[in-house]
């Protein structure tokens, strides 16, 4: 019970007056960014990085944590009183969300939501509670072969678990890892990719390639559809919020279900957003009411709400213990870490208890903070979007602009922000994935070097990928989820020619 | 599936595929420039990269095969009208950001506000110029004053001393 004392610790960093303080405003902040289209966790993040440099790293990483949580609640208040999500992860909580706030129960569904978003969160950071200590004790015995082996594991499942094409899943993370390398190689002080440009040196930041990707590429989408917002209103009152809160305990099963759901999607990177839709499909499909989904079931909110937040909390426990993000956002905030001179990995649990265990304890009472915040400050909130969409867009580009310059006080660094917006934006409506894109950019320059390293310590054999068990059974998880298209593909092959013209063969029962 | 015209998806698939080869081939090449082999000091600087650079090319061919047979069903990538909206962003968007080297940050975003608001919004003039001066003057006052982060100026800033 090591970990509970440590934890403790973790609270009394927390409870300095000025990280309380900050965390509110990460909440606020947060919920804000959830609410407006075009800014989300992983560019409200980056845009905020660079304001951060003159803190203690805990309260940065307080504060930036809580805009992580704060946008994981506020995506449910567009999706549900408005029909749009506000992030992707809150796309599946709009089927039945939406149905339910036009019958007049919002404040129900709102309370719903957020409240199974506690539940889902508070799992867990219990699972990293105790589960991140061990992993992190075991990772201090990895070197660089182990870790190029589970960079290959996290890269390869984004190719085994994302439901997109592969080929351009892949297509994504190649770009992500060449514009990584772009600039001075570290090792050897070459110039790689620059083409004789002096801007390309410093090579591309990741942060300007998320505020783009994510932020400018949004904004181009949704103009698409018009340039209004129709919502429902809503107000929630105490009596709702427990009428609710009463009901919700016949429910454990599927929030036990969809949390475990969440959690392993967080930890796989395949992410929060995979994580919801998964969680409804299977309450859809283990319901006895599966029909009367997508017509206004609290329990359609209930799954993928769960699931999105475990999934995005859990998806710091990588992060962590081996500095492999598992999820954009997350990726974002471990660019912090380096960029506050600590080094991720599991070295942080023996050299930075201080600041590992002071996060540990500010999900937990962000999370808590978080629920009173957004059930209190909905109607606020919503009101945001009745702002005309003309002033809302102009102000994020705006914001978009000053937090690419503000990267590394670079006006060439805007111009690459648009042109990643552009980028994002067809790539967004072809079906590419932008999330290996981005952990490629930010993980790019690690997996090199570990490759390198390996490579060094055998004389450049492959064969120290598969020099002792360890090792080598990472490696061979990473060959399964790679091959895992090819071999479905071929399957379902197999099954469409033994049932004559290739007609579809149900597989639910 | 196309309800009226605008540009096609196949296209848009295969462009992008070819842009994702073009890409590959240029990280190809410029690894072959510096060595993909073993050097005196482990594995040089263009090995990474070079293979990178041919997985790439290797899945963008895949995706353009794909795309070109599909051509026939493919929809569309957006409308005609669709595009206009996305211009009428990205067009001010672009000219602002071109802007900003000459004006400073303020000006071009008090303009971008002002003319999004006017042209897009429907405000009359004044109400969209009143509105882009707020934000201007808000960022400021958050940024060169509260938090000491240095945005870039122009003529107009250095008039008024800063």
């Amino acid at each position: 019970m090591e970990e509970l004392g440590l934890l403790m610790q973790g609270f009394a960093v927390v409870m300095e007056p000025q990280n309380l303080l900050l965390m509110l405003v990460g909440i606020a902040l947060g919920v804000l960014i959830g609410v407006l289209p075009g800014l989300g966790g992983a560019n409200g993040i980056a845009i905020l990085l660079p304001l951060t440099f003159a803190m203690p790293p805990v309260s940065a990483i307080i504060m930036l944590s809580c805009i992580y949580w704060g946008a994981l609640f506020g995506g449910a208040i567009t999706s549900i009183l408005f029909n749009i999500p506000g992030e992707p992860w809150s796309v599946a909580t709009t089927f039945d969300g939406y149905p339910m706030a036009q019958q007049g129960k919002a404040a129900e569904a709102l309370t719903a939501a957020f409240t199974s978003s506690f539940v889902g969160a508070f799992i867990a950071i219990v699972m990293i509670t105790f589960i991140a200590p061990v992993i992190a004790g075991f990772a201090l015995r990895f070197g660089p072969p182990e870790f190029f082996a589970v960079m290959f594991l996290s890269f390869a499942s984004f190719i085994g678990m994302s439901k997109g094409p592969a080929l351009k899943t892949l297509s994504a993370m190649m770009l992500g890892f060449l514009l990584a390398a772009v600039g001075m190689d570290t090792v050897t002080g070459q110039l790689r990719m620059t083409f004789g440009s002096t801007e390309m040196i410093r090579g591309f930041d990741f942060l300007v390639a998320v505020i783009g990707l994510f932020g400018i590429s949004e904004i181009l989408c949704s103009i698409e559809d018009g340039l209004r917002f129709k919502g429902e209103r809503a107000k929630i009152d105490a009596r709702v919020v427990l009428k609710v809160w009463a009901s919700l305990p016949k429910h454990w099963w599927l929030a036990l279900r969809s949390s475990l759901i969440g959690c392993w999607m967080g930890i796989t990177p395949a992410g929060a957003t995979p994580a919801s839709f998964m969680s409804y499909g299977v309450a859809r499909r283990m319901s006895k009411h599966g029909a009367s989904f997508g017509k206004g079931r609290i329990e359609g909110v209930i799954a993928p709400e769960t699931a999105a937040h475990a999934a995005g909390t859990s998806a710091l426990l990588p992060m962590l213990t081996l500095g492999v993000p598992g999820s954009p956002t997350a990726a974002v905030l471990l660019g912090g870490l380096i960029m506050w001179g600590l080094q991720p990995g599991p070295m942080l649990f023996v050299e930075q208890k201080d600041f590992v265990w002071g996060l540990i304890a500010s999900m937990y009472l962000g999370n808590v903070v978080g629920l009173i915040v957004v059930l209190v400050a909905v109607p606020w909130f919503a009101a945001i979007l009745r702002v005309p969409f003309s002033i809302i867009a102009a102000i994020i580009l705006v914001v978009c602009a000053i937090g690419a310059f503000t990267v590394s006080n670079a006006e060439f660094d805007i111009t690459l922000m648009l042109i990643f917006g552009v980028v994002g934006y067809v790539l967004k409506k072809l079906d590419y994935p932008l999330a290996p894109l981005v952990l490629a950019l930010v993980l790019g320059d690690r997996t090199e070097e570990a490759f390198r390293q390996s490579l060094l310590i055998s004389q450049g054999s492959l064969r120290v990928f598969f020099s002792n068990w360890l090792v080598s059974s990472i490696m061979a998880m990473g060959f399964a989820l790679l091959l895992w298209p090819v071999v479905s593909w071929v399957v379902e092959r197999i099954n469409a020619h033994r049932s004559g013209t290739g007609a579809v063969v149900p597989r639910e029962a | 599936m196309s309800a009226g015209r605008g540009l096609r998806m196949s296209m848009v698939e295969a462009g992008t595929a070819l842009a994702f080869a073009l890409a590959g081939t240029a990280a190809i090449g410029d690894s072959l420039r510096i060595g993909t082999g073993w050097g005196a000091d482990g594995p040089q600087s263009g090995t990474f990269p070079f293979w990178i650079g041919v997985i790439l090319v290797a899945a963008s061919a895949g995706t353009l095969l794909q795309a070109v047979r599909a051509r026939a069903e493919s929809g569309l990538f957006a409308s005609w009208g669709q595009l206009r909206l996305v211009a009428s962003v990205l067009v001010p968007t672009a000219l602002y950001v071109a802007a900003i080297p000459f004006t400073g940050i303020y000006l071009a975003s008090a303009a971008l506000v002002a003319w999004f608001m006017h042209r897009l919004g429907g405000f009359g003039w004044a109400r969209s110029m009143a509105a882009g001066l707020g934000v201007a003057v808000t960022c400021f006052l958050v940024f060169e004053v509260w938090f000491l982060v240095q945005l870039p100026k122009g003529p107009l800033e250095s008039l008024l001393g800063y």
